[in-house]
This record gives structure tokens, sequence and C-alpha cells, in this order.
């Protein structure tokens, strides 16, 4: 059946920022669906809040428009664009539940806007725990024994007649937030109470726990005509649980017979049928694993993450084919994208094993209650192939970028069993190493089994590779070698266990003919001829890379999302890759996450999903004998194999090796700043406590201390006296001359960035951003504004002339990232990436130059100038934009929400308008933030601020708000003649202040960081009791004042008469 | 560790891992061909219509779940070896009862591991399907250049087929079930549907049928080539006068050439369980489980007493037919699954709604 003839205009809704639930899946989702669409002939509208992905570039729809994802915002485009219809199922959640509110106020009716691909009804009977238990009962479809729970005693009362365990789940919320296994009553108090508080309708549901069942996925599509496929279905390794999201996944599913396979696809076909879901529906089952019994645990009526990775493992595109079948056509008239011989209604054959490994962010949130459990705490994921679980295992493993190479985690090495094994009933993140080191010492499969429920199947994996390990121990012989390969065991790994260097592992490998082949993902296993140019690499036979002679440049991605290095970086690979392509080259993607746009093979010219490694990377260099690789748009990912690819004789395109180090190595960079006469904040490296104490004296507090061997502003901290220097030494670095320890004066000023392009001879700076947050807090936790709002043009011509110099000086071909401070009206340069940065889209999309492609071309030889650009600054446009940062603080227990040196948000949204305030609004609209027009303010104010809190607290006085404080801050309002009432700090009263919080009075706290032991653990508490509330929580002053702006703006001034 | 040899008429050979039974002194040759499905190789291996048949499962971990008691399609394999890139040891599952290697060994099937089975499957997919013979891996190669210009056997059906009548008991109609060598699970299907099913010998006379009062034939699945048992025609054609008449894979290409029409043999078949049937008069498309090597032409239906009710969405062959005036219909792929997809159960029901109109 055709598209539907009433259809001419559409509006796609896109997910909004990136947060721990919804990542750059539906970027990758949504911009397949894009072009999908207007591949149909159809006009698309598309709006999303995330500048920093590849859905909201101007091109990718008829219309973009970045703009908050609410209600009020999405109502004016609809007024304005006036669409035939909307596709709700493209941006995850967000969308979804968008476009139930704007049916549901009757908007779209009276609009006459059709919802595509699932009407409201059918995601209510998916979202709605009651309406899709009744669904479930209805067709015969088992769902473990539950109830709704609107209060807490009902989950009491359900629990007396159940037992524990239950699983509590909020309704409608990402990735199942503030859901928990209650094993007591004490912990379903806990879980319920939190539960209730993060469901938009207060509602939970309780289940019994299936904890221990295998957990298994189908990817289902279907079409009006009621034709019905699986894309795909997949295992995870930790059993029932562990939210998927946090699992090891494999597919296709290992341990199922075909009668299990069957049962599970036929229940599948069933639900999506019973929703009359037009196109991608995820069912989540959990089976016993010793019986035929099994549980319907979630149905997900739209694209998912697990429709990504399903995507990304087939090779089946299924946002694309979703997106088609939304405006009306049908599977059996979809060609296969991949084939292009056979039609897109087949269910693809796999001949390889996938593995999908979450990646969490405890290496940065250290603080952070590592247990998994039904809450998703992973920021991204990486995927492998293989040929075998091992393979596919390792090589997952090994794109995981947590400086590891192979299945072991050295600190868990040597530890006794009771420490292994009660590490492992812990259920953390490290959970498959640590079974792995327990295997070793000697633990038996079914000790693991009993103790995890992981199958026996996968444990039998891990055997495979320990026995492998241990015939490593007494045997070189090139068999072996083959052997260990064709598991998927690292150079780097029998590099260690032999003594070598990787290289002589490698140099070996040469000399036996040792080398990996590339085979094709071709979603039907080699039954039908397809040129899919998706690749990946396994020691097998035979090499199926297709033959090309044209020029080729390798572009490395950043791999798994993670917090500080985010989408932002693969919307900056796949503007390489198009440039590439644009000047007539062959562009070759390397990349390990299946969630991205640059892991759709039809963004490249060839796409090897692949880990970034030296040995992975350089396999496929070998194969493809490119003209060189750029590593500038992959984050510190790709920058960090430059040098060894390097070593290995392979051209880096771009900035030269040697000038990526002059800008990173602190010594050598220190020097080019004094040859230029530049300044930069005084700093030195200490190896001793009583060096780091003279030395900072001699600097003048406050300082900024980091240790040197960790980078990206781990364990970096503002210090203010020696007491907080002496403290931090002894708590958070371990100093030795081995473990240098950095200290640098932190000067307390406005920060500013700057990104520029340069082709060695000419730089040109699209533009420059103000932070709102002073230094000291981490650069992509700031607010940032384009153009500056408040520097003067002196201070602006300095910066450009500044960036000028030392992009010259580093011979920059590409881009370059710098990030000043103006002190006492003087610029100082903080940081220099000599890299695409996390601002590239943004400025980007509010300068209009396509900065990642220029920066291509200038990298391949066209210069800027050729361009049509310039040497110098381009002038402001007539527009302000703001870039907030966006926070997952929600879905991590234990983390420290306050803003500081060190990266913690997720995401970021874009504000645009004409006015600097208005942009401001939209921004912390976009963020999620509920901005107050009245109400009260609890306020905690360190002694350091109080003076300029007090200023900003006046302002919101007049604006219609009034103050509870702590007893210091109630002092210093109450002597500037602001009404405040006093409250006790935890535990010095009946009513304290946590209370206070939950009380439900409160509509905004600000609260800036005090430094001693007691405050701070209050502090801490007080900041998670405000999250766990939704409540809005702000650290910086510099932040406060900018929400009192927009406030302002948008207020009355409350003045009685005088 | 085993190693055995893999030789394909191409003249390709490799060398893997033994996984199965002995071959010290034997070698084990049929035709090669390569099967899609990810899960059940215990049905595959245990279907009837793999019989001289050695099988390349295009899935690299093949044994994952071990083997059970219940999955057999049929009492003893009959396929000629298994050619696999991995086979575990033992196998996991709460129904498994001995493993992969083990199976192949107690019945006597070679089965190689360790080679590149997506070369296989793509040589297989260029060339057509060839013969091939698992060896000793130090076989001399000149005795086996002779042993292919042997012409494959051509009594396969005989060779499965059921030797007597065997009766099945149920409260519902009465199904004779002509064995070419059927899979277990169209008789369960059957059976669950009440059914009363008496399984006869392919070679069965109109009488010995006529005995047993049907009312309703099935003509099974089988192996080989439909135009080996021609002697079975002339009582199709009179059958399908007489009862309803369904018709699965081989049956159907019996069925066809009883009609009038022709077969032919493909270049590599059909086998897995993702092929897209499209019924022509539902306008619908439903995942099948096929296993067929030969397939009924286009052309010469045209020329039948019968039209064409289904066709593969893929390469458009003929998947579904039905007579023209007769209450006799058939299909190419398997609404038995086991293994694949269930999809099309349905049309067991719709036999037993013509039996009873």
């Amino acid at each position: 059946m055709p598209v539907h003839p009433h259809l001419k205009k559409v509006l796609v809704i896109g997910s909004g920022p990136i947060v721990i639930g919804q990542a750059a899946e539906f970027d990758y989702s949504g911009t397949q669906a894009v072009k999908s669409l207007i591949e149909e002939g159809l006009e698309v509208v598309l709006v999303n809040s995330n500048p920093a992905t590849i859905m909201t570039d101007k091109e990718t729809a008829h219309k973009v428009y970045i703009e908050p994802l609410t209600t009020e915002f999405l109502l004016k485009i609809l007024h304005k664009e006036r669409p035939d219809g909307i596709v709700p199922t493209l941006g995850g959640q967000t969308a979804l539940n968008l476009a139930v509110k704007l049916e549901e106020a009757g908007h779209l009716k009276r609009l006459g806007v059709e919802l595509l691909g699932c009407k409201v009804d059918t995601i209510q009977k998916a979202e709605d725990r009651k309406l899709f238990k009744n669904l479930m009962q209805e067709i015969g479809e088992p769902v473990p024994e539950s109830t709704i729970v609107s209060t807490l005693e009902e989950s009491l009362e359900f629990a007396k007649k159940i037992g524990f365990p239950l699983i509590v789940r909020p309704a409608y919320t990402l990735g199942g937030t503030g859901g928990g296994i209650a094993r007591t009553e004490e912990e379903l108090i806990t879980i319920t109470t939190s539960g209730l508080a993060s469901s938009p309708i207060e509602q939970c549901l309780i289940e019994r726990s299936i904890a221990g069942f295998k957990e298994i996925e189908y990817e289902v599509i279907r079409d009006r005509n009621d034709n019905c496929i699986i894309v795909c279905n997949m295992e995870n390794i930790d059993p029932v649980g562990v939210h998927t999201g946090d699992s090891i996944v494999v597919a296709p599913s290992q341990t199922l017979s075909d009668k299990e396979y069957q049962l599970l696809r036929s229940s599948a076909l069933k639900i999506i049928r019973s929703l009359k879901i037009e196109g991608g529906c995820n069912v989540q089952y959990a089976l016993d694993p010793h019986s035929f019994q099994y549980y319907v645990i979630e149905v997900n009526p739209r694209v998912s993450r697990s429709s990504a990775l399903a995507s990304k493992a087939t090779g089946y595109p299924i946002a694309k084919i979703a997106a088609k079948i939304a405006v009306g056509k049908t599977l059996d008239e979809i060609i296969n994208p991949v084939t292009k011989k056979t039609y897109a209604c087949f269910e693809p054959a796999l001949d390889y094993v996938v593995s999908k490994i979450p990646r969490w962010p405890f290496d940065k949130f250290i603080t952070a209650n590592r247990r998994l459990g039904t809450q998703m705490k992973a920021t991204g994921e990486v995927m492998a192939l293989g040929r075998t679980i091992e393979e596919s295992l390792l090589k997952a493993v090994r794109s995981l970028e947590v400086g590891l190479f192979h299945l072991e985690m050295p600190e868990w090495k040597g530890k006794s069993v009771s420490d292994l094994m009660s590490k492992i009933a812990q259920q953390d993140d490290e959970r498959i190493f640590v079974i792995a080191e327990a295997l070793r010492a000697g633990v038996s499969a079914k000790e693991i089994h009993d103790l995890t429920k992981i199958d026996y199947f996968f444990l039998s994996k891990i055997q495979n590779i320990i026995a492998m390990e241990k015939r490593l121990e007494t045997d070189k012989s090139p068999e072996i070698i083959r052997e260990a390969k064709r598991m998927g065991f690292s150079d780097r790994f029998l590099a260690k266990t032999w003594q070598m260097t990787e290289n002589e592992i490698y140099q070996l490998r040469k000399n036996h003919n040792i080398l990996p082949v590339f085979k094709m993902v071709d979603t039907c296993a080699g039954e039908f001829e397809s040129s899919t140019p998706y690749y990946y690499s396994t020691y097998e036979k035979e090499d199926e890379v297709l033959e090309s002679n044209k020029k080729k440049v390798v572009v490395l991605g950043s791999g798994p999302i993670r917090i500080g290095q985010g989408i932002e970086f693969d919307y900056a690979t796949v503007h390489a890759i198009e440039a590439i392509r644009s000047m007539g080259h062959e562009a070759i993607i390397i990349n390990n996450n299946p969630e991205t746009v640059s892991t759709d093979f039809n963004i490249s010219d060839r796409l090897y999903f692949e880990p970034l490694t030296l040995e992975d990377v350089f396999n496929v260099v070998e194969r493809e004998k490119p003209i060189g690789v750029i590593v500038q748009f992959g984050g510190q990912t790709a920058i960090n194999l430059a040098e060894p690819l390097a070593e290995r004789g392979v051209k880096i395109l771009g900035t030269s090796t040697d000038d990526i180090d002059r800008a990173e190595d602190r010594r050598r960079f220190e020097e080019l700043l004094r040859e230029l006469e530049i300044a930069q904040p005084l700093g030195c490296t200490v190896t001793s406590i009583d060096e780091a104490v003279e030395k900072s004296a001699h600097l003048g507090f406050p300082v900024i201390v980091r240790p040197s061997y960790v980078l990206g502003g781990r364990a970096m901290e503002i210090v203010y006296n020696k007491h907080e220097l002496l403290d931090y030494m002894k708590r958070a670095v371990q100093i030795n001359p081995e473990h240098p320890v950095l200290i640098d004066r932190y000067m307390i000023g406005r920060e500013m960035e700057v990104d520029a392009i340069c082709d060695g001879e000419t730089v040109f700076i699209p533009g420059i951003m103000e932070h709102i947050e002073k230094a000291g807090v981490h650069s992509g936790d700031s607010i940032a504004v384009y153009p500056p709002q408040s520097v003067s043009q002196d201070i602006l011509d300095k910066l450009s002339e500044t960036t000028l110099s030392i992009t010259r000086a580093l011979n920059i071909k590409g881009l370059i990232n710098l990030q000043f401070v103006i002190y006492k009206g003087e610029v100082f340069v903080l940081e220099v990436n000599p890299r695409a940065s996390r601002t590239v889209p943004f400025l980007s999309k509010v300068t209009g130059i396509a900065m990642a492609k220029i920066a291509t071309k200038a990298i391949l030889g066209e210069s800027l100038l050729k361009q049509g650009l310039f040497h110098g600054t381009l002038p402001p446009k007539d527009t302000v934009a703001v870039k907030a940062p966006v926070f997952s603080f929600a879905k991590l227990s234990e983390v420290e929400i306050a803003l500081g040196p060190e990266m913690k948000s997720t995401g970021e949204v874009m504000g645009k308008d004409k006015i600097f305030e208005k942009a401001l609004h939209k921004a912390f609209v976009a963020a999620g933030v509920t901005i107050p027009d009245s109400g009260t303010i609890l306020a905690t104010i360190n002694d350091l601020e109080k003076e300029e809190a007090i200023k900003l607290f006046k302002r919101f006085h007049q604006v219609g708000f009034d103050f509870v404080a702590t007893e210091g801050t109630a002092k210093a309002l109450k002597s500037a003649g602001i009404p405040v009432k006093t409250i006790a700090r935890i535990g010095q009263a009946e009513n304290d202040i946590i209370k206070e919080i939950k009380s439900g009075r409160v509509s905004l706290i600000v609260n800036t960081i005090s430094k001693g032991k007691n405050v701070e653990s209050d502090g801490f508490k007080m900041r998670r009791v405000a999250v766990e509330r939704g409540l809005l929580c702000l650290t910086s002053l510099d932040t406060t004042e900018a929400l009192l702006r927009t406030i302002e703006r948008n207020t009355y001034s409350m003045d009685a008469l005088s | 560790m085993k190693k055995i040899k893999l030789v394909l008429e191409s003249g390709d050979s490799y060398i893997g891992e033994s996984i199965g039974h002995d071959i010290d002194n034997v070698h084990s040759l049929g035709e090669l061909v390569f099967n899609t499905s990810m899960t059940g190789y215990q049905e595959i291996l245990s279907d009837p219509s793999y019989c001289d048949q050695m099988v390349v499962m295009t899935y690299p971990l093949i044994g994952n779940y071990g083997v059970n008691k219940d999955d057999f399609e049929s009492l003893t394999p009959a396929l000629k070896g298994l050619v696999v890139r991995e086979c575990p040891m033992e196998g996991s599952n709460w129904r498994n009862e001995y493993s992969l290697r083990e199976l192949l060994k107690r019945f006597k099937i070679p089965g190689i591991a360790g080679l590149d089975t997506r070369e296989l499957t793509k040589k297989i997919r260029s060339r057509g399907v060839m013969k091939a013979v698992l060896v000793p891996e130090n076989y001399p190669d000149n005795n086996i250049a002779s042993m292919f210009s042997h012409p494959m056997a051509r009594d396969q059906i005989q060779r499965v087929s059921t030797k007597g009548p065997i009766h099945f008991p149920g409260s519902g109609k009465r199904i004779v079930l002509m064995d070419f060598g059927y899979k277990k699970n169209i008789l369960r299907s059957l059976m669950i549907r009440n059914c009363d099913v008496v399984v006869v010998p392919f070679n069965a006379t109109l009488e010995q049928i006529q005995s047993f009062r049907p009312d309703g034939v099935l003509l099974s699945n089988g192996p080989g080539d439909p135009k080996d048992v021609p002697e079975v025609l002339p009582v199709i054609k009179e059958l399908q006068k007489l009862y309803p008449m369904f018709s699965i894979c081989m049956g159907h290409q019996l069925f066809a050439l009883a009609n009038g029409a022709n077969t032919e043999k493909l270049k590599f078949g059909h086998r897995g369980g993702n092929h897209p049937v499209k019924d022509l008069s539902l306008g619908k498309v439903f995942m099948s489980s096929q296993n067929h090597g030969y397939a009924v032409t286009t052309e010469s239906v045209n020329n039948s007493d019968l039209e064409i009710s289904q066709i593969n969405l893929n390469d458009s062959t003929i998947e579904g037919l039905k007579h023209k005036t007769l209450p006799a219909f058939s299909v190419q792929y398997h609404p038995e699954a086991c293994p694949g997809p269930e999809d099309t159960g349905w049309l067991f029901d719709n036999f037993l709604a013509l039996i009873r109109n």
C-alpha cells in the first residue's frame, strides 16, 4: 500500500538532551527516519532541543526547529507549520509522552493532526501498567503477579499477600527511574516512596520478582496490513534483575532451543498485533531457565535503544522501515536496503555473534552506588561482532576504553575467593571481570551460577578464555597464536603474557601470516548477494572487502558515550565523513558505538565496527591502505591513537602528532606560551606534600589541584587554603615522584571558549562563547552563550588575536579549541585542545559554519581561502544562543550534584532567540528546569559568597520570592532586610532542612558548597534529597543569576505603594 | 582434537575438527547444502528431507543448548554430515540430555567444525549445491575425485519412508499421511487437532489408502527429487478426486507433477526459517520454515489444473498451489515449523475446514 494520500507534511519529534536511559540512539533512528520520510516525498518538520545531533542539522529535514520539547513550544510549531501528522515513535519516551499530552489536551484533534505509527490508546496500553496488564490477560500472555499502587500502604498490603522479593517499577519514567528490587519491608518503603515521586502520575507497579530468569528481548515490526516480522532477538547474559540497558547482551539468543525461540516469537507477534502498532516495537521477556514458563516484562511501542542495537547487530534499519510504515507503506513493498534485491519483509539471519557491553559513568562518579538493578545507570554502550562468543566479548571489552584489553582487571588479581565472591554478589558493573577472576582462582562454574544465575553456557565461554590463557603460559607456537586470535585475544594480552611488546607480537603474527579478514554484515547470512559496506574483523579464511581504487581516508570515531565524550563527537565524525565523500574520496569509519549515526552503514563508504585500539585500527588501515587517518573528530579516544599509529608508519592527517603533543604536554605547552608571550595561570608540578604546601603558598590561594596521571578533570579540586590542600592531598591523590600532582593558580573570572579552524596558514574563528559560570566549573557543565554578552570588544579582540597566534604556532590543520579566563581585565589561556571540541555542533548551528566539514576539507588540502573563508573572526550573528548542560543525577544515587571542575553533565540543549534572556529561558526549559515565577527559596550559602548572594536574593525578593535559610545565611538575609525563616541543619531540630525540602514548600534551592566534613556531608544529603524530589538545586551563583534574569524578564515587579 | 577434511566437488578442501562419528577408514559423501536457521539444529538434523545431504549451518555456534528427547523430527537422522563453525562440548538448557557431539556419534554422523562456514555458504550460493565428502585428514586426494564421479543415489524416499502403515489414534477426522519422509511435527500438528492419523508408506496403493477410509489425505515432505518416485503420481491423481488433500514440500511437488506441472532443481534451494511467503488472496506475508532443493516451475502451472496461491517474496518462486476444481492445496514450505516460525499453522485448520465442508 502506498503512503497515506492525505499526508503531505509530517512533524517528527526528537528525544531532547542525552540523559541516562535516552542517548544517541534516537539521533540515529531519528535521522534515519527523517531521510526515509523524505524519500517517500513527504515534507518533514523536525523539532528537537539537542543541538549536538545530526538530526538537527538544517540539511536533515525541510524545516528544523531547535526548541524546548514541551507542549507549549510544540503547540507554537504545530500552529506555525500545520502538519498533517506527527511521528511520535522515534524520539524515545520524551516524544511519546509529548504526543500523549498533546492528544489528551485535545490539540491534535483541534488542529487536525494525526498521530502516526502509534495511537494514543496504544501508547497508554503499553505504558500504563494497569492497562497493559489487562491487555496481556485478555490475549492470554502471562505477566508476573502484580498490583498498581498509588500509595505506600497499598504496596505494603500487596507484600503481605505475595511476600518478597518484589520489583517496584514507576509508571512513565525513563529507564525505570526510581524503581528497584525490594527484599525487605524497609527496602520496599524506600523504593516505593522514591518510585511514586519519580512517576509523573504517581503510580508504581509492584510485582513478584522474577530475578534470575533469562532476560530475552524481541524486536518486532508490524505494518498496517498486519504483516509482522522479528528483526532480532537478544539474550542478556545478566539474568532478569539487571536493567537491560545495564546488561551485557548478546544477539541472537544463545541458550534458547527453537521451541523456546518460537514460543517467545509467537508471543511477541501476538502482542504487537493486539497493540496495533504500525512500526517498531520491543518486547522484553523473562523466561524460566527450568521450564517453558515465561512472563512478558515490558513493551515499548516505539523504536528504542534496543532497536538501535538490533539494527546495528543485524544490518536491518528498523527506524528507516518503521518510518515508512508509519506513513502507510507495508513491509512487502519496501525494498530491503541491504540486499537491494529482496524485500524488507523477512527476518534477518546472522552468521556472527554480537555482544553489547554498557559503559558506566562510575569512573567519573566514584562515590556512586555501583550496584546494578532496575534503574539504568550506563551512559553508553559498545558493540562488537565476532564469529564466537569469546571473540565478540573480548572485542567488546577492549572497545570499552576503560584501560582493559582482556577479560581481566588488575585490581582483582590475587584477591581471595571470598573477596571475589562477595564482589560478585554485589552485582555491579565489574561483575563479569570478577567472575573471570573467580574462575581463574578455581571457583566452579556451579558456584558462580548459583550466585548469579548466569547461564552455564556463558560461564563456559569465560572458562574457554581462561583455558586458553593457561595454554599460552607454556606454548608460544604460531598455531596457538592463531587459535588465541580466533578467540579474540588481543596482541596486548599476548604481549603481556610473553613479556614482549605489542609491536613484537604484531610482527610475529605478520611473519606467520596470522592476520584478520573482514566479513560483511548482510542480514541474510550470505544467502543473497549483497554489497553492504559494513564489516567486522575476524580470524577466518575469506576476506570480503570489495577492492576500490579511489583515494581513501579513515576517520576514527569516538567510541561509547561517556561523561565528557558525548554525541558531539559523533556529530563531528559524521560531518568529516560527509566532507570526505563530497571531495570524491572514500570515507571509511571505524567505531564501536551502536547508538550513533556514524555507525549507520549508509553514512560512509565503509563502516568497520571495531574496537578503537591500536591493533584493531591498524588492522583496518593495513587492509584498506588509506592516504591517512583523521583522528581529530573522535574526541580523546581518537587523539590518543595518533601517536601509536604514527609510530607504525600510519599517516595522521591534519595537525601532526608532534604538534598535538606540544598542545597536550604541559611542559611543552608552557614553553610555547612563553615564546608567544601569552599568559596562563601560574602553575607547577609537585611530588610531595611539603612541596605542594610551599609552592601553593607561592602561587597564592585559591589553587586548582589534580593528579597528573588522570586527565579530563577527574579528581580535580579547587582549594582555598592550606588546610583544604592538606585534606585533598590525603584524601584524593597518591603523591610521590612517580605520581606528581599539578597545582595551578585558580583565577576566579569569566571563562571564554573559542573554536577555530586552520589549514596551516589561515585561521578562521567562527565564534566566541562566554560561559555563565566562572572558571572552576567544568566548561562542559557551564552554560555557554553565543555571542558573548558581557565582555568588551577589546577583550574579544584580544581573544581572537591570542587564538590566531596559538593556532598558527601549533601548525593546526583542522580544528582547535581554546579556553580562556578573563581575570582583572587580562586574558589567560586555560587549556588548548588540538581537536574538535564539544562545542562544534552548537557553534556550527548558531553561526551556520559547518566547522567539521570545513576543517576536514582543510585537512585534505582545500585551503580556507578557497573555501571562501578568511583569516580572522566571523562577526557575530544577530541572534543569541545558549547552550545549557543536562544532568542525569536522578538516575545515579549517591552522586554529588554540585558543579565543580569535574564534568558531570550527560547532555546539552540549546535555546535560541532574539534576546539573551529569552534564549536563556528556552535553554532552561529545554533542560527540564521548571522555572518558578514566585515561591520560597531555600538558601544556604558559604561565607565567601554571601555578599554576592544577598544581592541576588534582593532581586528575587523584588519579583516575589521569600526565603528559608540556614542560620548564617538567614542572618545575612535579615541584615539585608529580606524576610527569612531560619531552618535548622540536618538533625538539629524537629523540622530540619531535609524535612523542609520534603514538605513541598520549597520551589528552588540555592546552595553553594562549603568545605569541612560535616557541612559537606549535610550539603550533600540535602542536594540528593532535592534531586530525588525533582527540585531544582543550584550550586553556582552564576547559574542562579542567569535564572533570575529570565524570571525578571518574564515576571512582574511586586512593589507596594509607597 | 582429531582433524578431518571436507572436500568439495569444486576441488576446495577444508581441514577442521571432527565433532561426530569417527571416519578413520570410511568416508561420508553427500550433497552439500546450507541452512540459515539460527536455532533448531536438532530438528534439522533429524528431518528426513536431509537424507544424503550434508548441511552447513550458517550460524556459527551450533550445539549450544544440547539435545533433548522431544525435538526429534524422526527417530534416525538421515543426513550425511554436519558442517559448523563451532560446536561446544556440552549443551546448556533445562531439557538438555546430551551434547550435539554425542548425538552425531550415536547416529554415526560425521561432523566437522572450525571452518569458515560463511565462505562455504557463499561458495554454494555462487556455484550451486554440489557434492562433498568428509574424509580423514590425510586421505589421498586422488581417491576422492573418483568418489564424485558416481551419481548420487535416487532412492532416498524409499529409504526414509515407513515400511508399513502405523496408526496414531485420535477422536477426530481420520487423515492418511503419505510418508515420503515426514517430519514428526506434521503428525503432531494433526494430532493436537484431534485427528486420527494413519501413516502409510510412500508407495501405498490407492486401495490400501481407501481401506483406511480417510476423511483427508496429507502428502508429506521428503528428501531428493520428486521425479524419483513417478509411481506415486497416478495414486495422487486419484486420491485428490476422492478426498480433500493437503500437501507439504515434497508432497507439494508431487501434487504439482500429478496435475501436469513441472519441477526443477534450484541452484541452492531454500533452507532456513526466515523465508517470506505471500498469500495472494489474503495479500499478507508470512515467515516460513523451508527446506527444499526443487521447486515447481511457474510456467508449467499455466497448463495445469492448478493455480498459484502463494509465492516467495524474495525470488517469486511458487510457495503454494491449489487445485482449480478439487479440494486440494499445497505449500512448498513447512507449516508445521519445527524448526522455524509458527506463522502458518493455520493451514492445518484450513485443511480440516476443507474436510468438514
